[in-house]
């Protein structure tokens, strides 16, 4: 049984780590800091912690200010609150001037669970890649999480980092690179491009096992940062394979697969199936359950892929 | 002191005159809410505030956030005057290219410390940037200065704010409440009303003090009593009349977001002599 972490606990002890090497780093949140995991590094550093109370706008805002004054803030809250109560304020205060505010929103996507929809942000990739100067990261175990939160404070300018509630399995080694902008290539194949982010990489990895029982090779690609998008990367993966299936925790509109979807039609069209969350809300259940109900798994991956491989030329 | 006091309404005139003359080329723009915080903005540019136009960056300054942004000719009038760019410059507002935008970019023009112009955001920035010069500064940290709208007090995050400074006890944050008591749509306690605005921000454990913002010598004092305030923000509610300087602006809702024609802008600038 491989490990798992969340990748918000990950996230929390990166945090703490680089509280110690960076004396700019402040963090914020809004009364979630022990979901956020953000309680660690206030424990470390109190006077580099800011509650901010149940006040989204003015914390993201706050942090545009301290960002200003030379500050490196990370500010922290579920990823519905984050990019949706506070969208505006990330925009024109944040984005709008290239403040240096790192945005870490824990609990997107279903696996929330059992709090339900409200609180299942399946649209924050979609807001906050729209955004002009937006770096988007979408870590898929705690390894990549740990990588992209010292990126993220090495990046002059606003990041914002996807992170999810429950236990994911490490999929990268110690010697793991991370660099910001560029997939990684998980495993080669030919016959189908298996594109993921997020805890859907995990699953994408298992689908390619299904698949290559059949004698079908599935390549994978582990697309942790959605903006700047690897467009060499996933046109090299269309190109061999001539197929392709994308995975995301996320709705279909406006997330990895559209990104990928936009690319493609410009550079390389190729067949190709969504797997993400279909135009609807989330629900209470347990995290499992929902992978399943949303089609979020191996099965459908493997599905989806012997679809499109069905409609090559 | 009278001779400050009259350098000071000298440097409001000229303001003024700015604000008249880059909205009469510009051909659009928001006048009333301009000279309405001209005699507050030339304090805070020509008294308080420790600047250096040379060094715009320079780590020790005092920081001024327009949280009203759709006010920036008094604010470009003032960096102007001050000297960190031409006047002439501001002859280019709201044309494409320049770095005089319709509303304030730090990333455009030196000496505009928050892009600011959708309202109630403002507040929440210099707060953060007390904040983290007070992390750096501890007791003698710069100070910040942010000048609201009375209309934009309607908007939530303003109390959010708020509520956060009094919390945080940011003794080195000043709001300063520019009450013309004219919005958009009407005069402010018409299209909603606000008051009372001293008892709403001491219960947001502000310290308020009340003026007449067109009385240098009491944005003086006060700006003087917010720096010797300990332990909380200090929010200066300044009563003033929107348009002021220019007879057929003064008081006038139409001449919120309207810039005046050139026969208006020769009669104005007379009256600004």
């Amino acid at each position: 049984m491989t490990k798992k972490i969340a990748t918000r606990d990950a996230y929390g002890q990166e945090l703490v780590r680089l509280g110690a090497d960076n004396k700019d780093v402040v963090v914020l949140d809004a009364d979630l800091s022990k979901s956020t995991k953000t309680h660690d590094f206030m424990k470390n550093y109190p006077d580099r912690f800011f509650n901010m109370g149940i006040a989204e706008s003015n914390m993201m805002a706050t942090a545009a200010g301290l960002a200003a004054v030379g500050k490196i803030p990370f500010a922290s809250t579920f990823a519905v609150f984050a990019t949706g109560r506070a969208f505006e304020q990330i925009r024109n205060s944040i984005c709008y001037p290239r403040l240096n505010v790192k945005i870490a929103a824990t609990h997107a996507g279903v696996t929330v669970g059992e709090d339900g929809g409200s609180h299942q942000s399946v649209e924050d990739i979609a807001i906050m890649r729209a955004l002009p100067g937006m770096t988007v990261f979408v870590p898929a175990d705690a390894v990549e999480t740990a990588a992209a939160i010292r990126a993220a404070a090495e990046i002059k300018g606003p990041v914002y980092i996807r992170l999810g509630r429950s236990g994911v399995p490490v999929l990268h080694g110690e010697d793991f690179k991370f660099i910001p902008g560029e997939a990684v290539t998980l495993r080669e194949g030919t016959d189908v491009a298996l594109i993921a982010t997020g805890i859907m990489v995990a699953v994408a990895l298992e689908a390619a096992e299904t698949l290559a029982a059949e004698g079908i090779s599935a390549l994978v690609l582990d697309v942790h940062t959605i903006k700047p998008l690897d467009i060499f990367a996933v046109v090299e993966a269309a190109r061999k394979c001539g197929a392709v299936v994308t995975a995301e925790e996320h709705s279909i509109i406006g997330g990895l697969g559209s990104a990928v979807a936009e690319t493609l039609s410009e550079h390389h069209p190729v067949p190709m199936q969504r797997i993400g969350v279909r135009d609807t809300f989330g629900e209470s259940g347990k995290p499992e359950e929902l992978l399943q109900h949303f089609g979020l798994t191996a099965t459908h991956i493997a599905e989806a892929a012997r679809k499109v491989i069905a409609k090559k030329k | 002191m009278d001779q400050k006091i009259a350098f000071l309404q000298e440097r409001a005139r000229a303001i003024r005159r700015h604000i008249i003359t880059m909205l009469g080329e510009a051909g659009s723009g928001h006048p009333g809410g301009s000279l309405s915080a001209a005699d507050i903005v030339s304090v805070l540019f020509f008294d308080t505030m420790k600047l250096d136009p040379e060094n715009p960056h320079w780590p020790g300054r005092d920081r001024f956030v327009l949280s009203k942004g759709h006010a920036a000719p008094v604010l470009y009038a003032a960096l102007a005057e001050k000297g960190y760019f031409p006047q002439e410059e501001l002859l280019t507002l709201r044309k494409l290219g320049s770095r005089l935008q319709g509303h304030p970019d730090m990333k455009k023009l030196p000496g505009v410390e928050m892009s600011t112009g959708s309202l109630g955001q403002g507040l929440s920035a210099a707060l953060g940037m007390a904040l983290g010069l007070r992390l750096d500064g501890g007791e003698g940290a710069q100070r910040v200065y942010a000048l609201l709208g009375d209309g934009e007090v309607q908007e939530g995050q303003i109390w959010e704010a708020a509520m956060a400074a009094g919390h945080f006890k940011v003794d080195n944050l000043t709001a300063i409440l520019d009450y013309n008591n004219l919005q958009i749509d009407g005069p402010v306690d018409v299209v909603m009303n606000v008051a009372p605005l001293a008892d709403k921000w001491r219960a947001f454990n502000w310290h308020v003090i009340e003026i007449d913002g067109h009385d240098i010598g009491q944005i003086l004092k006060a700006i003087e009593e917010a720096q010797a305030t300990k332990g909380k923000p200090t929010i200066i509610i300044a009563r003033t009349i929107k348009g002021k300087g220019v007879s057929f602006m003064e008081n006038q809702v139409g001449w919120h977001g309207n810039a005046p024609k050139p026969e208006q802008v020769e009669q104005a600038l007379k009256e600004l002599a």
